[in-house]
């Protein structure tokens, strides 16, 4: 395995620089450590990190850059005709060419120019393979070599090592800002892709979805509608129906644990909720699927209703379960943070409990408590398990929650698991999808993190 | 109530009294409605523990039917060499229907032949091929072998499929259900613990399908996600805590993980076909994709898990460092990340439980196909355990239904081993200061 | 019991009668057989070293020492007669007739009107939304705050000053009427000017009220009381008219207080 091999070498290399290191500065001071400004082994990490960093640094570059440049090589060898497919056909012949390559099973008998191109293709890969390795054994080495030259007696060996050290930690913090970047680039790039085929307006506004593409060269008309209005609506109507679920039990749960409940009863309470949010969601997808679903959907049909077994309720009440922990642990804190001189003042006044909680805590904490719902509804509106288990793939306008409805993350899995070239309009409909997933709930949090702030501001 | 109008005594007078018996009433109810939120809660975990292991436990076991098999060497090995690949490829199949018709002379026509050999899995020539090469001196010999029954008989003799109901409805047909009594009757209907579920791969056939490949899967791919994310994370979570400034980039980094970790996993899983497949061609389906998704994800929770470690450890430890000369760093490597270790390791335990229950990113990588190889390493195609239970819960036969749920009793059981652990490490080992 | 020989605890007439009475927190006690009379339409204030039981012993009255867990009062007291330390007693009428107003003032997150609004409400002293101005509006006048607040009844009672916040937890505590109003330290956190206008105020209230304060303060109980009690470390030391415990005290540790040899 390529990778876990140049890791070793590195690895080795590394190792061998910090003996050389560490025998380089007792030999120095003739052996004696205390002439040293540093630690030996401070000058033994000093040339093992020079050894490895760059090469490491070189190995990822070169990793990542490795497949475009093939392909780019590759597509630039072929003939006219085909470098003049259109990218979704180009994109179908390259993975031929890669299958072929590698040895996986080809769509179909490859012609010659497939087979020519696959030929270049493992060759690139090989030349690739043996330069890497050469050129990062040559780096490592040539690194250990001057890093070895500057151990010596005074050499501030301890510094350069921490602050190299220093350095990685900054790397590491700034990869979340990477992975945010990252995220957002991608999303855009891909959906910008996509608004270039379907108009923004459309996509936004239509109330028709039925993603079709073309698959053969001789379908006309080749894509489908991609209004999205529908599939918002079912993610709406299944959202709502999880609220209805988890804020009354969640905040009446949160109620009671934190003013009623003897500490005892507390400890039975919040190890139990912990284990509500602690079970994958694919388990309460199954247990929708299961069983809930085909409950509601007897239930609505003694009372004549019409009912799927893939019924919005179905989902909906399932993910409400799945976010009462998320509403009673936000709401828990929320309310313990209403300073105890109210609840005395309240009472203190001939109040009961229930009217202190109903008219004095709760509206104290009220600006708390809608963040706390905010962030839940973000939670349900990305949740996708259950909703791929339990809610339906057709985008059907309603309001019933009888029917079967399908939503965002629903259409996103569907459209991009099952054998789908990358670049067809189906494919990047999916990133359109994510991209408004990602704004909508990254809104719902920043707006719910600053009321609770402020919230939390008029307390301390 | 008298005595208590009485009592109050403090010039009392009964309209007063009567409100405070509403107001009472409405304490009481509103107590009531917390001790229901809570029940309704309770209950529907425990309604989804019960519908689980109702429909699971019946995966755990299986059935089989003994036969007399005569491992004949025509058969398996006319040339005599005793070659693997050629005992491997022999028609046992054949052997098996052979023993089927003897016990059952009297079935002629070809239809009904082809019901009674459809008791057996379509396996018996991979049982058997494997029972020959563990042991080639059983070629020539005639051996009682036990060997599975097909998923639908194994439903019926579970009890799934009631014989009482009209045969059109049935899958399991009258001659079948004949054919079992007097296998039955015989004594060659056996069960026994159902171990292919622990050592083999997925299957298109449920008595067959197991669940191994994909805990090894989820296996590579915690390892993976695991050696990515915990090294990053507490380098980012020491450095933000220890030593970062505080001042606009900071900030941006807090915010940024703070908002990371509220984003719908899915996005992540966009992101990684986005980036990972695409731009930098790394295989699909391979748990070093997965791990590498799982990660970022993971990466937000440790950061802020290992920061309130860090935090909890009080200041004179720090101040007693340096007043002895060490330096910054050596202040953090040699004492304050020690002493956080329990709370960095409690966070990472649980960061690594949520990742072996994510499902959606993966199947946005790929890791939904159907493997039927355990994988050897992080580039072969895989799979992951809540994976392999949405594809289960896809699957129309019967027999899948009791796998899946079985699937989930077994995550579920790795997830309370490891939130066991979390707990144990967190209640031995922090301290309180 | 009475430290001293003088037994002064009793006098004529009383409006809250206190015998024996004894509060512990989880086991540690706090109050040891406290005997005391609390006179009607009078201020009575309760001084003493900080951490000697005054608050706990007020608390005592109008049983808010319930809420804390842990707490355990034994002994009698009475108000009007009825003994309120049983258990069948109704806590929630009771703080109906003894009202309390506390070390900072804690005006709900409501409006001023909803602030006073909301004793009457629950209670259902009041019939109909007329009625229920005229209580909101005497409490404030009665308060000395109506001039100031009547154009801003709807805005927040947390948007006014210190002072007037606490102006505006004593309204809140006559608007049901009260009997006895419990006072803990209600100065403590307020600027001179606006306590010397809280202290003007008691002094008009004890004309319809039974009052009991404590403080930290001499001077304060000295302007403001007919009767003071001195406690210390849990007991009552000396208990009097106030003008003969500040300038003839019986007890040498009163003394001692007094002069400021200990605080």
């Amino acid at each position: 395995m390529q990778i876990s091999l140049i890791l070793g070498v590195i690895l080795l290399l590394a190792a061998y620089g910090y003996q050389r290191g560490k025998g380089g500065a007792l030999a120095a001071v003739s052996g004696d450590a205390s002439q040293l400004h540093s630690l030996p082994s401070y000058h033994g990490a000093y040339v093992a990190l020079w050894a490895a960093i760059p090469a490491l640094i070189a190995c990822v570059i070169w990793l990542s850059a490795e497949h475009q440049i093939i392909e780019a090589l590759v597509v630039s060898g072929l003939s006219a005709e085909s470098q003049a497919l259109e990218p979704q056909r180009l994109a179908l012949l390259m993975s031929d060419i890669r299958n072929l390559s590698s040895g996986d099973i080809v769509r179909a008998d490859p012609s010659l120019e497939v087979q020519a191109a696959a030929a270049r293709y493992t060759e690139l890969a090989s030349i690739s393979l043996y330069a890497k390795f050469a050129v990062i054994a040559a780096l490592s080495a040539i690194c250990l070599f001057f890093a070895k030259k500057r151990i010596a007696g005074q050499f501030r060996a301890r510094n350069r090592v921490e602050r190299i050290v220093r350095y990685i930690m900054i790397a590491a913090s700034v990869i979340a800002i990477l992975t945010t970047i990252g995220l957002v680039l991608s999303l855009l790039f891909e959906a910008w892709r996509f608004f270039l085929r379907v108009p923004f307006h459309d996509f936004l506004f239509g109330t028709h979805w039925s993603p079709q593409t073309a698959i053969r060269a001789d379908q006309v008309g080749a894509s489908g509608s991609f209004g999205a209005i529908p599939i918002f609506a079912g993610t709406l109507l299944i959202t709502l129906i999880a609220m209805l679920i988890a804020v009354p039990l969640g905040l009446f749960s949160a109620i009671y644990m934190s003013e009623y409940a003897s500490p005892r009863a507390r400890g039975a309470i919040k190890p139990l909720l912990e284990v509500l949010a602690g079970v994958p969601t694919v388990v309460y997808g199954l247990f929708a699927a299961l069983t809930v679903g085909p409950y509601v959907r007897g239930f609505g049909e003694s009372f004549g209703i019409d009912a799927s077994s893939e019924s919005a309720l179905a989902a909906g009440l399932v993910m409400g379960v799945m976010i009462i922990p998320f509403v009673s642990s936000l709401s828990d804190d929320v309310i313990n943070a209403v300073p105890q001189t109210l609840r005395d003042g309240s009472y203190a006044l001939g109040a009961t409990q229930s009217e202190t909680i109903r008219q004095v805590v709760l509206p104290a904490a009220l600006p708390g408590i809608v963040g706390a719902v905010l962030l839940a509804v973000s939670r349900a509106i990305g949740e996708t398990m259950i909703v791929v288990m339990a809610a339906g793939l057709a985008a059907n306008l309603t309001a019933n929650p009888f029917e079967a409805v399908t939503t965002v993350t629903v259409q996103i899995v569907t459209l991009l698991v099952g054998d789908q070239e990358f670049d067809s309009s189906k494919t990047l409909a999916a990133f359109a999808l994510g991209l408004v997933l990602f704004f909508v709930t990254l809104a719902l949090n920043i707006i719910a993190l600053k009321v609770v702030r402020k919230y939390r501001e008029k307390y301390d | 109530m008298t005595d208590r109008e009485q009592s109050t005594g403090i010039a009392v007078d009964s309209a007063e009294v009567k409100h405070a018996r509403k107001r009472y009433r409405a304490e009481r109810r509103f107590r009531m409605y917390g001790v229901a939120a809570i029940a309704a809660a309770a209950g529907m975990l425990a309604l989804l523990v019960i519908s689980i292991v109702a429909t699971g436990w019946t995966a755990f076991y299986q059935h089989s039917i003994a036969l007399d098999v005569t491992f004949e060497a025509k058969v398996i090995d006319p040339k005599g060499g005793r070659d693997p690949s050629v005992l491997a490829r022999a028609d046992y199949r054949k052997l098996a229907r052979a023993s089927l018709r003897k016990l059952f002379p009297d079935v002629k026509k070809r239809g009904d032949k082809r019901k009674l050999y459809g008791l057996l899995s379509i396996g018996v020539d991979q049982q058997l091929a494997e029972l020959v090469a563990a042991d080639p001196s059983l070629i020539g010999q005639t051996r009682r072998v036990e060997i599975y029954a097909s998923d639908d008989v194994d439903s019926f003799l579970k009890g799934f499929i009631d014989r009482e109901a009209p045969e059109s409805d049935r899958r399991i047909k009258d001659k079948e259900i004949a054919w079992l009594d007097k296998l039955e009757t015989d004594g060659a209907i056996t069960s026994h613990l159902n171990l292919r579920f622990w050592t083999k791969g997925d299957s298109r056939e449920p008595e067959l399908a197991g669940f191994w490949g994909a805990m090894v899967g989820s296996f590579f791919t915690l390892l993976v996600t695991l050696a990515l994310s915990f090294p990053v994370g507490v380098l980012a979570a020491t450095y933000l805590e220890e030593f970062a400034p505080k001042n606009r980039w900071t900030d941006i980094i807090e915010v940024n993980i703070n908002n990371l970790a509220a984003v719908p996993s899915i996005v992540f899983g966009l992101l990684g076909l986005a980036v990972f497949l695409n731009f930098f061609g790394l295989p699909r389906s391979a748990p070093l994709v997965g791990g590498m998704v799982l990660a970022l994800m993971t990466l937000p929770t440790i950061i802020i898990a290992s920061r309130s470690a860090l935090k909890a450890v009080p200041p004179s430890i720090r101040e007693a460092a340096f007043g002895v000369g060490a330096s910054e760093l050596q202040v953090v490597t040699h004492h304050v990340v020690p002493l956080a270790l329990p709370g960095i390791l409690t966070g990472a335990i649980i960061g690594m439980a949520r990742a072996l229950g994510e499902t959606a990113p993966l199947l946005m990588i790929g890791m939904v196909a159907f493997i039927v190889d355990i994988p050897g390493s992080v580039t072969d195609p895989a799979t992951v355990m809540p994976v392999q239970i949405y594809l289960w819960a896809d699957s129309p036969e019967r027999a899948f239904v009791a796998r899946t749920s079985a699937g989930v009793m077994a995550l579920l059981g790795f997830l309370m081993l490891m939130n066991a652990l979390a707990v144990i490490l967190r209640k031995r080992f922090e301290r309180r200061w | 019991m009475l430290d001293s020989e003088t037994n002064s605890a009793t006098i004529a007439d009383p409006k809250v009668v206190c015998r024996d009475v004894s509060v512990s927190y989880s086991g540690k006690q706090a109050l040891f057989d406290i005997d005391l009379d609390i006179g009607s339409h009078q201020v009575t204030s309760l001084i003493g070293p900080s951490g000697c039981g005054k608050s706990t012993f007020l608390r005592c009255m109008n049983r808010m020492n319930d809420v804390i867990d842990g707490c355990v009062v034994t002994g009698s007291i009475s108000v009007d007669g009825v003994e309120i330390l049983d258990d069948e007693i109704d806590a929630v009428q009771l703080r109906r007739r003894v009202g309390m107003v506390f070390q900072k003032p804690n005006p709900f997150p409501k409006s001023i009107y909803d602030n006073i609004a909301y004793g009457p409400r629950i209670h259902g002293l009041v019939r109909g939304k007329d009625e229920l101005d005229e209580v909101v509006q005497t409490s404030l006048e009665r308060a000395g705050l109506w001039e100031e607040v009547k154009d801003r009844l709807l805005q927040p009672g947390t948007g006014l000053s210190g002072g007037q916040q606490q102006r505006l937890c004593i309204a809140r505590a006559i608007a049901v009427r009260p009997d006895v109003i419990l006072m803990d330290e209600p100065c403590s956190a307020l600027d001179p000017i606006a306590t010397a206008r809280v202290e003007e105020l008691i002094d008009e209230l004890k004309r319809s009220y039974s009052i009991v304060i404590v403080t930290h303060s001499m001077q304060q109980a000295a302007r403001v009381s007919q009767r003071t009690a001195f406690f210390h470390l849990g007991i009552v030391v000396e208990v009097g008219e106030t003008e003969q415990i500040f300038t003839n005290p019986r007890d040498e540790r009163t003394q001692g207080y007094i002069t400021g040899r200990y605080g």
